[in-house]
């Protein structure tokens, strides 16, 4: 099976490689897949916590190479979004822009799971963070 | 120099190319010597059935056979088909059970679970030890009143196992069972005698031993004992009626200037072949941590090497050595998006399964092919390990077993 010039291009140049601070309450992770699958994503985004706007994203992916240009392609598209924004990225986007054949589509499917999962992270992490703040006042 | 106009080929255990002195063989019969061998009054006829009976005591030679027990066929598939089916039929007042393993081709267990399906047949598929070989105490305990024949394959086409192959004989022998084995990946490349490895039915493919696609043989026992197998096609009852249709001529040509190549060449090329392959596995291994080879290193054919890269995707790491012709065991490159069963079978993690690379080398891979093989494997591995979500969880002390995946299949 050939690649789309694309997926190559994401492949031999990946974008945004790397991992953010996991603590840290303005970065929110996501992994998704299982290695015994063939794939597993891990998604980082640093969130600015007072506009809610995406500052940074990084990824490390264990995949074939659809996975590695699609997690490639959603760090780029993330940046500089709204978390809102960034959670109705659907994974057909990613299809249409590298070209993905059908038996690829779940490498799509993962990395638009991993947006969510990446987001649903920072949004729990808030709420700890405010729940805290309001137990401090009350106290 | 070496030529990168085209990927390094290290996949000869999916096919080979052709020796041009096959080709050189075949030509006469691609070209004027064009008659059909069963025609019996013309000399076109005479000349084309010569130069297969010529070929038959080439195949026949290299495994130690009479040539009189040789049957060309399109090629494994169809040998491996014949074997079964014609077995089953032929044999059917005296039992209806094989015993095969889990490892084999799946000419062997796709035929074998058809047989199953149309009711005709029980089958028993035995699991391989850790190191792919048969437990032969399992296998023993497994023969009922009703097997008529065991199906375990000479060498394994994803792993290169080597079978005891001699051991199965004579347990077949002692227990009045036929002895069927699929020798694709073997033939030419380990010392094969029927007689004394008491094999009854044998699958040869031309296009695994340097010769063309498109034909292959089978041997079937002549005596002690006298092995009859019904055909699969029906017509005109060439090949003692085992299998119908016209010879074709420049690929039995071809397959027997093949077998005699490979005989000559079989001593040198084990030592050669051997040597290129450990160092291609000791060089990566020392070169890489966590690399696990997949089936025996004792046991196995000269040329591969099947070997799991933990904590990369077998697929993606096949696009970053793509000046590499090899193949992998990851569902990635399947189109059902399982992991090769034969690496499951074996009791491999689907994790590390995913992460297999099969090395094929053969007659025309050259030190310095190997050497850059290493290099670029090594490249791709590192490549991928730094952006492996995995590799960063183990280097972390993350057990990865412990961790809760998501499961998206």
């Amino acid at each position: 099976m050939a690649y789309s010039e694309k997926v190559i291009d994401h492949y031999n140049n990946p974008r945004n490689v790397g991992s953010l601070d996991q603590q840290d309450d303005a970065v929110g992770t996501g992994i998704v897949g299982a290695p015994e699958c063939g794939d597993v994503m891990k998604l980082q985004l640093r969130i600015n916590e007072t506009t809610g706007v995406i500052e940074d994203a990084k990824f490390k992916t264990f995949g074939c190479g659809s996975a590695i240009a699609s997690s490639s392609l959603v760090t780029e598209m993330v940046k500089g979004k709204s978390v809102d924004e960034a959670f109705a990225i659907k994974n057909t986007e990613l299809v249409k822009e590298l070209n993905l054949p059908p038996v690829k589509i779940h490498c799509s499917v993962l990395a638009e799971d991993a947006i969510k999962a990446a987001i649903a992270d920072f949004r729990k992490k808030q709420e700890a963070k405010r729940q805290q703040v309001v137990a401090e006042v009350k106290a | 120099m070496l030529d990168l106009s085209r990927p390094i080929y290290l996949d000869n255990n999916a096919t080979t190319p052709l020796d041009a002195r096959v080709l050189e063989a075949m030509m006469p019969y691609l070209t004027n010597k064009f008659g059909n061998a069963a025609s019996r009054n013309h000399s076109y006829g005479w000349e084309s059935e010569e130069a297969v009976e010529i070929a038959r005591e080439q195949v026949a030679k290299l495994i130690g056979a009479d040539p009189k027990e040789i049957i060309f066929t399109s090629g494994a598939t169809e040998s491996d088909n014949i074997a079964l089916k014609g077995a089953i039929e032929m044999y059917k007042e005296k039992g209806n059970h094989i015993i095969t393993l889990q490892t084999e081709h799946k000419a062997v267990l796709d035929t074998c679970h058809r047989l199953e399906r149309e009711g005709v047949a029980t089958v028993t598929y035995l699991a391989p030890q850790k190191d792919g070989l048969v437990n032969l105490a399992e296998l023993e305990a497994a023969i009922t009143e009703k097997t008529i024949m065991i199906s375990i394959m000479f060498a394994n086409n994803e792993i290169g196992v080597v079978q005891p192959v001699k051991e199965i004989g004579e347990l077949c022998r002692k227990h009045n069972v036929l002895f069927f084995t699929d020798a694709v990946q073997a033939v030419g490349k380990v010392p094969i005698d029927v007689n004394e490895m008491k094999i009854d039915v044998l699958a040869i493919s031309g296009h695994k031993i340097y010769g063309p696609k498109g034909i292959g043989a089978l041997y079937v026992r002549r005596k002690n004992p006298r092995v009859k197998l019904a055909g699969i096609i029906d017509g005109g009852g060439h090949e003692r009626g085992m299998r119908s249709g016209t010879l074709n001529t420049p690929g039995i040509v071809g397959l027997g200037k093949a077998m005699e190549l490979a005989g000559e060449e079989l001593e040198s090329e084990t030592v050669r072949l051997t040597k290129l392959r450990d160092r291609l596995k000791d060089e990566l291994m020392s070169q890489l941590e966590e690399c696990y080879i997949n089936g025996s290193m004792e046991h196995r054919l000269p040329g591969n090497l099947n070997i799991s890269f933990a904590y990369v995707e077998g697929e993606g790491l096949m696009m970053g050595m793509n000046n590499l012709a090899v193949s992998s065991g990851s569902a990635c490159t399947s189109a059902s998006l399982e992991p090769s069963y034969v690496l499951k079978a074996l009791g491999v993690g689907d994790e590390l399964a995913h992460s297999s690379i099969r090395f094929g080398l053969g007659r025309f891979t050259t030190a310095e092919e190997v050497d850059f093989a290493i290099e670029e494997t090594v490249k791709a591995v590192t490549k991928l390990r730094e952006m492996s979500p995995l590799y960063e969880m183990a280097k972390a002390g993350i057990d990865l077993k412990s961790v809760q995946w998501t499961d998206h299949h």
